[in-house]
């Protein structure tokens, strides 16, 4: 029963619009959330497992948006080619970005992938024939799956569930492949690992590759369903942002960084009727998850459930005593 | 979101007594506005204004005793969010019209949910494009970029002047300003013998200008918002560049000449006739108007921005045409919007057609000189 938790949040996932099918919480919002489980889950690869951090992951899912917006609008490509492009242009570039920038450790790893995004997002608002420059790149078409145009945003939502599904499902195998155990080794440390034979600089760019290559995935998704794409979508605040989902649903778990996804951004839609006292409000709440659950949201409750489950166990025999 | 309106209405209700006579649908109004972030200075005075007027109308009575619920979601100007509030509001909130999109990147990215979803829209931002080519749902009040444009370059033939410096910043206001720039200058017969840029938090542009000091220029064009084009005025000054120098209408604020001080003395502008309210002759139909939104949102919150003016128009426009054709019926309300004829707000008079729905002809922009701290109309 590896894949128990799978099948459950596949079944809620499903459920939800089947009982709310115009209903902007879970059409629009679960969209949103869906493309931020893909995001999330692919930086958790990497920051979680391999314990390298990025804070230049939005280049990666600007990069496969632009593509896709730019390929079809400007040479009228077929979305799926410009899609695929997308991610071949992604990997490419994490994996020729890779080593260099994965031999710098701790701060210096993280401020040179700030930099790299930082670049990215002067590109993409400099080079304004091609990107459209700061005010964006307008009429994406619709994605064409095989001839099956999605519009509409329950279809959207479909579709961008389905591609969470599958990369939720990705990452649990993933993680539970050699290739995960290699990279769980360099996580703990780099020096053991190379001590026991894992080829860490290969592992740390393939975790670099594949989650780039999932970020990309999500930009394409992402510039089909909103038909615009603009820099603002990419900046460091989105970097800092999915940081922040990965760690908040706790490092090193796959469902926790698709809860953590989920939560904030259903929290940052919740918190809107605050008003000037947002951000004050979001940041407490931050906070206090960090203080009280430090392991992260979902690996801190379903720890505190089990807890409580045996505590309540234990105590069941000197009831009946 | 604010239900303040909604509050305004109850409070009214329970002292007149008259609940059931005013008990019509009240009508939803959309807004999603930059209230915070770097475009802020152009959507806070848009939301208070906003507010302003829908509390006066619902303390009149409303728009044929129904009252008017404003509900608002800031964006940051981020367009994602944008997207996604106006999706809110449409599908959650099913406000009956949208009034909003601050900065042009909200606007276009919002546009095919409005045209998709078939709601009347105004949109509140400057570039030319959110209205050309015509979409069906969206009108826009601002003056648009290319009208900046024209009215600087007519005014550089009428001095004969045809070689211009331009340079702008990496803004969206800024490429899109740039774009038109160069689009109209040949139809103006002006040559441009330097197009230099800067980043919008530069602090010193004296390289780009010591080049367009050596390029011949009989004139410098800058396009830009905020504080870069008081910093591109100072340095003009510090380096003794004796050239006429024009900004666009998007530092039409009292800010921009205390930011650039006495180096601001002399500098040209396309601007709204709101900044220069008082001096129109009393024969001009628009000053009755004007003065009367610059008395009352400056009674209130301080000194008034152009920008705050594009919100009235705006919902003012909306207003009227809620008037003639009821809020029930949106494909209505859009005509309704669209056939808008005469209709005198701060930025000029409104004549829409099914071919331009922005309305705005090229005598809505005053070309304005600062004189001693102060804007005055070049005759």
């Amino acid at each position: 029963m590896r894949l128990a938790g799978f099948y459950a949040f596949a079944a809620t996932v499903a459920l939800l619009p089947a009982l709310f099918p115009d209903n902007y919480f879970v059409v629009v919002v679960g969209a949103s959330a869906g493309l931020n489980v893909i995001l999330a889950v692919g930086l958790n690869l990497l920051m979680g497992y391999a314990g390298q951090i990025s804070l230049g992951h939005a280049a990666f899912f600007g990069l496969g948006a632009y593509a896709s917006a730019i390929l079809t609008t400007r040479f009228g490509w077929p979305s799926l080619l410009a899609l695929a492009a997308g991610l071949i242009a992604a990997g490419l570039l994490a994996w020729a970005f890779a080593r260099p920038i994965l031999r710098l450790r701790g701060h210096y790893l993280a401020m040179a992938t700030l930099g790299f995004g930082v670049i990215v997002h002067v590109i993409m608002v400099q080079a304004t024939g091609w990107t459209g420059g700061p005010d964006g790149l307008a009429g994406v078409p619709p994605l064409d799956l095989f001839g099956w145009e999605v519009s509409g945003d329950l279809q959207w939502y479909g579709v961008i569930m389905a591609a969470a599904l599958l990369a939720v499902w990705l990452s649990l195998n993933l993680v539970d492949s050699p290739v995960g155990r290699a990279l769980r080794a360099v996580h703990g440390s780099e020096f053991a690992a190379q001590m026991m034979g894992v080829d860490t600089a290969r592992a740390k760019t393939q975790a670099f590759v594949v989650s780039a290559l999932f970020a990309a995935f999500a930009g394409s998704l992402f510039a089909h369903q909103q038909a615009f794409v603009s820099p603002d979508s990419f900046d460091l605040t989105v970097s800092v942002e999915l940081v922040t989902m990965v760690v908040l649903g706790g490092l090193a778990s796959t469902f926790g960084a698709a809860c953590g996804a989920i939560a904030l951004t259903l929290l940052q839609q919740a918190l809107v009727v605050f008003e000037d006292y947002e951000m004050l409000i979001h940041g407490a709440l931050l906070m206090a998850v960090m203080i009280f659950l430090p392991q992260g949201l979902f690996v801190g409750l379903t720890q505190a459930a089990r807890r409580l489950g045996s505590a309540l166990v234990r105590s069941r025999p000197s009831v009946a005593a | 979101m604010k239900r303040w309106s909604n509050a305004l209405a109850a409070v009214l209700l329970s002292l007149t007594g008259s609940g059931l006579a005013q008990a019509a649908d009240p009508i939803k109004i959309g807004s999603f506005l930059t209230v915070t972030g770097p475009a802020s200075f152009l959507g806070d005075p848009e939301l208070k204004t906003l507010q302003m007027y829908v509390d006066d109308l619902n303390a009149q009575g409303g728009i044929k005793g129904s009252k008017i619920e404003l509900i608002h979601y800031d964006t940051g100007g981020n367009a994602k969010d944008a997207v996604n509030f106006v999706k809110r509001l449409i599908k959650n909130d099913k406000v009956d019209l949208l009034i909003g999109g601050t900065t042009t990147g909200d606007t276009m990215a919002v546009i095919p949910d409005v045209e998709k979803e078939g709601i009347p829209f105004i949109s509140l931002a400057g570039a030319v494009e959110i209205v050309e080519p015509v979409k069906k749902w969206v009108f826009k009040t601002p003056h648009s970029d290319r009208m900046a444009a024209a009215k600087i370059f007519e005014d550089l033939r009428k001095r004969g002047l045809s070689e211009i410096a331009l340079i702008t910043g990496d803004g969206g206001f800024d490429k899109s300003g740039r774009a038109q720039i160069l689009k109209l200058a040949p139809d103006y017969g002006m040559t441009l013998v330097a197009d230099e840029f800067y980043g919008n938090k530069d602090t010193d542009m004296t390289t780009q200008l010591t080049k367009i000091r050596s390029s011949g220029a009989q004139a410098i064009i800058n396009f830009g918002l905020g504080q870069a084009p008081a910093i591109v005025t100072k340095n003009i000054k510090q380096l003794g560049i004796a050239l006429p120098l024009y900004q666009s209408h998007g530092v039409a604020s009292k800010t921009f000449i205390d930011l650039a001080g006495d180096a601001a003395e002399g500098v040209r502008l396309p601007a709204a006739a709101l900044v220069v309210a008082e001096q129109l002759p009393d024969a001009d139909p628009q000053k009755p108007i004007l003065l009367a939104y610059k008395n009352q949102y400056e009674a209130k919150h301080g000194p008034v921005s152009t920008f705050g003016g594009h919100a009235y128009d705006g919902l003012l426009i909306a207003v009227e045409a809620i008037k003639r054709a009821g809020a029930a019926d949106k494909a209505k309300l859009r005509d309704e919007i669209e056939s808008t004829k005469g209709f005198i707000g701060t930025a000029g008079v409104f004549n829409m057609t099914p071919q331009d729905h922005m309305g705005l002809n090229l005598d809505a922009f005053k070309l304005v000189e600062i004189r001693k701290g102060a804007w005055k109309i070049v005759e």
